[in-house]
């Protein structure tokens, strides 16, 4: 019998297939022109790549007029924010680098320990950067055109103050690190009122690309906790709950956000008591993406909640939880962590439709990148190209980084392997 | 007991709070004197919507009805459309050559990853717009004009009398069916092959083009002939509904593209090796083995593709093309009471989308497994 603590050992983990490089020659043969078929599409696909591929490189380098985009920098940036209390921001970022780079660093810790135990697999060299790429790449091209030595300065100062509290993360006592995702939302919390707080700026003073930041950073963390909420009231043994939730759901679901953005802007007026003062457009909006992301998030809860085996929940009822510990205790915690890719892609698709405050003229991003064109010097010039580009770019960096970072989530979760 | 009192509560605490704010709404509207009713509907709309009959003596309730027309003549023709380039490009992902497959991703990567609204400004701004005026339009082979107005198609145009020939296709159509009947029951009998498609598709030609004939050519194909400062004949797509729709294909075609690629993969490989083993063609093994599975698998997130698309036509409001979001915005703009025209709005588009989750609920039953639920 002692023979059975052996298999107690972990197992070395399965080896793949192992890979096949092919000399070049071949290589083209096979993956280029494995059969006639295959040779005209090569060749027709081939063409049309080298000629899109030379119009964009074109244009982005020569044909394009980036002097719009250079001058207008920090309104894309902040909007309408004061120029005087710009000071703000960059104070905001600092904070923002420090709680992300410490909670970075604490995954990392917790990283380290499951290859030591043998729970996965050492990350392969380089990964590192190569998941830091996009971001490195917005900013350097976002510095390139402020082309100020200022700016870059107070860049590399904010990477400074990642790197450092990034290190100080890696050291975070283990008993400690259940309180890690609070510090990173307090930090949160912290940029935010560094930007609000003590004297005052103003809801209408928001704008670009920080606005856009605000409402999905703050429309994804306040439809959370609804969310879990409206998940839970949906799997209600109670009659009555289940019904409401469920009606709430799939009432915002059917509906387009833009419809919901109408409501926030047009009805939401008239629902507070007289004398009661209006709320700005900015709140407005962010209750909007509430309201709305509310209803997805409880969606994928819902999904998270499902993948708990039923047998977890009749497991704790017979060591006598009551029902409230076993939701909280049991069923949520094992819930929670299936959910994290979806709401990462929730929060891509929320950051993605800040984009519909355009609608209602609201100045974040597009919205400036429209309105910049319609300045006296730039009028009727035709830059709208050049804008919308620089927008998309910034969108889809950012939507690109956080689907990646997601994907790689998703698999060291391992979900979809239980 | 509890479970019942605490039901109530929970039923008190929401239906007071919707109540107390309903109220709130009530007596603010009364207070400011905008009527709480639906009677603005039989008002004149006040405004006349571009690429139609609709003049602006005609009600508002009207107005909306054309704008649920213009909704669904975008959002059908998109899934439609966005359906072809996305299965194309999802297959295209998979193919085994190389550049092929790397161009499909590129693709896919792009368009996910920007938010809709951009790629449709992008087009109406960017491009569409851009095309040269009426006066310096352009003519591709003499069947198309293009210019900033719009894009013009050659389209069929009705010259004769149509009920002989209507005849005509309603009799194909019933022999084409019968002749499918025949075949398929044949090949369940005896197994050989059936070629039913050739058989009825065949069949359908035959009739159709001996009525065309035997009714004096009763349709003719109208080109769009280009005048000084406009086209006559052919059909007009205006700059909005192309930039519109080509947005909206161009979007969801990725994320369909992305399911499709998906479902392809979820197909268990053993059923391709068993494909091989019994000797099956590449194109049999496609077209009989993966291909019907994987559809099973795409059709529930695709259907969701489908409600996207339809939700998100009412970004034609950012470039004034006339659905129903853009129809309610002039309303309110004329004086349409905002609270009921938005709930409207929301009460339509929830029916819309009711509707289109039927239809695909059906396919998906159809298509479900037997005995899996």
């Amino acid at each position: 019998m002692t023979t059975q603590v052996d298999t107690l050992e972990p197992l070395p983990l399965p080896e793949g297939p192992p890979e096949r490089r092919l000399p070049p020659r071949q290589w083209v043969r096979e993956n280029l022109f494995g059969s006639a078929f295959d040779s005209v599409l090569t060749v027709v696909f081939g063409l049309f790549l080298a000629w899109a591929a030379y119009r964009v490189g074109k244009f982005v380098f020569v044909d394009a007029d980036w002097e719009i985009i250079e001058r207008n920098l920090t309104t894309l940036m902040v909007g309408g924010f004061p120029r005087d209390e710009l000071w703000r921001v960059w104070a905001a970022l600092f904070v923002l680098a420090a709680s992300l780079g410490f909670g970075a660093g604490a995954i990392g810790v917790q990283r380290r320990r499951e290859v030591e135990e043998g729970r996965a697999e050492p990350a392969p060299k380089g990964l590192a950067a190569r998941r830091l790429a996009p971001v490195v790449i917005l900013v350097s091209v976002l510095l390139w055109f402020s082309g100020s030595l200022e700016n870059l300065v107070l860049v590399l100062a904010i990477a400074g103050v990642g790197v450092i509290f990034n290190v100080v993360g890696r050291r975070t006592p283990r008993r400690l690190e259940r309180y890690v995702p609070l510090l990173v939302l307090a930090g949160i919390l912290i940029a935010f009122l560094v930007i609000v707080a003590f004297g005052g700026i103003k809801w209408n003073a928001w704008g670009g690309f920080m606005l856009t930041i605000f409402l999905a950073v703050g429309g994804i963390l306040m439809s959370f906790p609804i969310g879990v909420l409206l998940a839970l009231g949906r799997r209600s043994s109670l009659p009555a709950v289940r019904i409401v939730c469920t009606a709430y759901i799939e009432l915002i679901r059917g509906v387009p956000l833009v419809a919901i953005i109408f409501m926030a802007v047009f009805m939401l007026g008239f629902v507070f008591p007289e004398g009661v003062e209006r709320p700005d457009n900015v709140v407005r909006v962010l209750v909007a993406f509430v309201v709305f992301t509310s209803a997805y998030v409880a969606e994928i809860v819902r999904g998270g909640l499902q993948s708990v085996p039923a047998a977890q929940v009749e497991a704790a009822q017979a060591l006598g939880l009551s029902p409230y510990r076993t939701t909280r205790r049991i069923v949520l915690p094992q819930a929670l962590r299936s959910v994290i890719p979806g709401l990462v892609g929730q929060f891509i698709s929320l950051y993605k439709d800040t984009s519909l405050v355009f609608i209602v003229g609201m100045a974040e991003l597009l919205t400036v990148a429209e309105n910049i064109t319609k300045q006296p010097d730039f009028i009727a010039q035709g830059l709208i190209v050049e804008t919308l580009l620089f927008a998309s770019f910034i969108y889809w960096t950012g939507s690109y980084w956080m689907s990646r970072e997601s994907q790689r989530l998703e698999r060291r979760l391992g979900l979809g392997e239980r | 007991m509890l479970r019942i009192a605490l039901q109530a509560v929970f039923v008190v605490a929401v239906g007071g709070l919707l109540l107390y704010l309903v109220d709130n709404v009530v007596s603010n509207m009364e207070r400011l004197g905008i009527p709480t009713g639906f009677d603005y509907l039989k008002q004149p709309a006040g405004f006349a919507i571009p690429d139609s009959d609709f003049s602006s003596a005609q009600s508002l309730g009207d107005a909306l009805i054309v704008g649920v027309q213009n909704t669904l003549k975008v959002s059908l023709l998109g899934i439609v459309l966005a359906t072809i380039l996305g299965a194309a490009v999802g297959v295209a992902r998979l193919s085994t050559n190389w550049l092929v497959r790397r161009a499909a991703a590129l693709y896919v990567e792009t368009f996910r990853n920007i938010p809709v609204l951009v790629i449709i400004l992008f087009w109406y701004l960017g491009v569409v717009l851009r095309l040269p005026p009426i006066s310096e339009a352009f003519e591709i082979s003499g069947l198309t004009v293009v210019s900033n107005r719009g894009l013009v198609i050659p389209w069929f145009d009705q010259v004769g009398g149509g009920l002989a020939f209507a005849f005509f296709v309603l009799f194909g159509l019933g022999a084409a069916g019968t002749v499918w009947y025949w075949r398929t029951r044949r090949f369940d009998r005896t197994g050989q092959p059936h070629h039913r498609l050739l058989w009825a598709g065949g069949l359908l030609v035959v009739i159709v083009t001996i009525g065309f004939f035997a009714t004096g050519s009763p349709w003719a194909v109208e080109t769009p002939e280009l005048g000084e400062r406009s086209t006559t004949g052919g059909f007009r797509l205006s700059p909005e509904y192309a930039a519109l729709l080509i947005g909206l294909t161009i979007y969801t075609a990725s994320h369909i593209a992305e399911i499709v690629r998906g479902a392809i993969l979820a197909v268990p490989r053993g059923q391709t090796e068993a494909a091989n083993a019994v000797g099956l063609s590449g194109f049999q093994r496609l077209r009989l083995v993966v291909l019907p599975q994987a559809f099973r698998i795409a059709v529930p997130p695709v259907a969701n593709q489908y409600l996207n698309l339809m939700k998100n036509s009412s970004l034609g409001i950012a470039i004034s093309y006339y659905e129903l979001t853009k129809i309610t915005r002039v309303s309110i703009a004329q004086q349409a009471p905002a609270v009921q025209a938005v709930l409207l709005l929301m009460a339509i588009y929830l029916a819309i989308s009711l509707a289109i989750a039927l239809v695909t609920n059906l396919v998906n039953r159809r298509l479900s497994l037997k005995g899996q639920r």
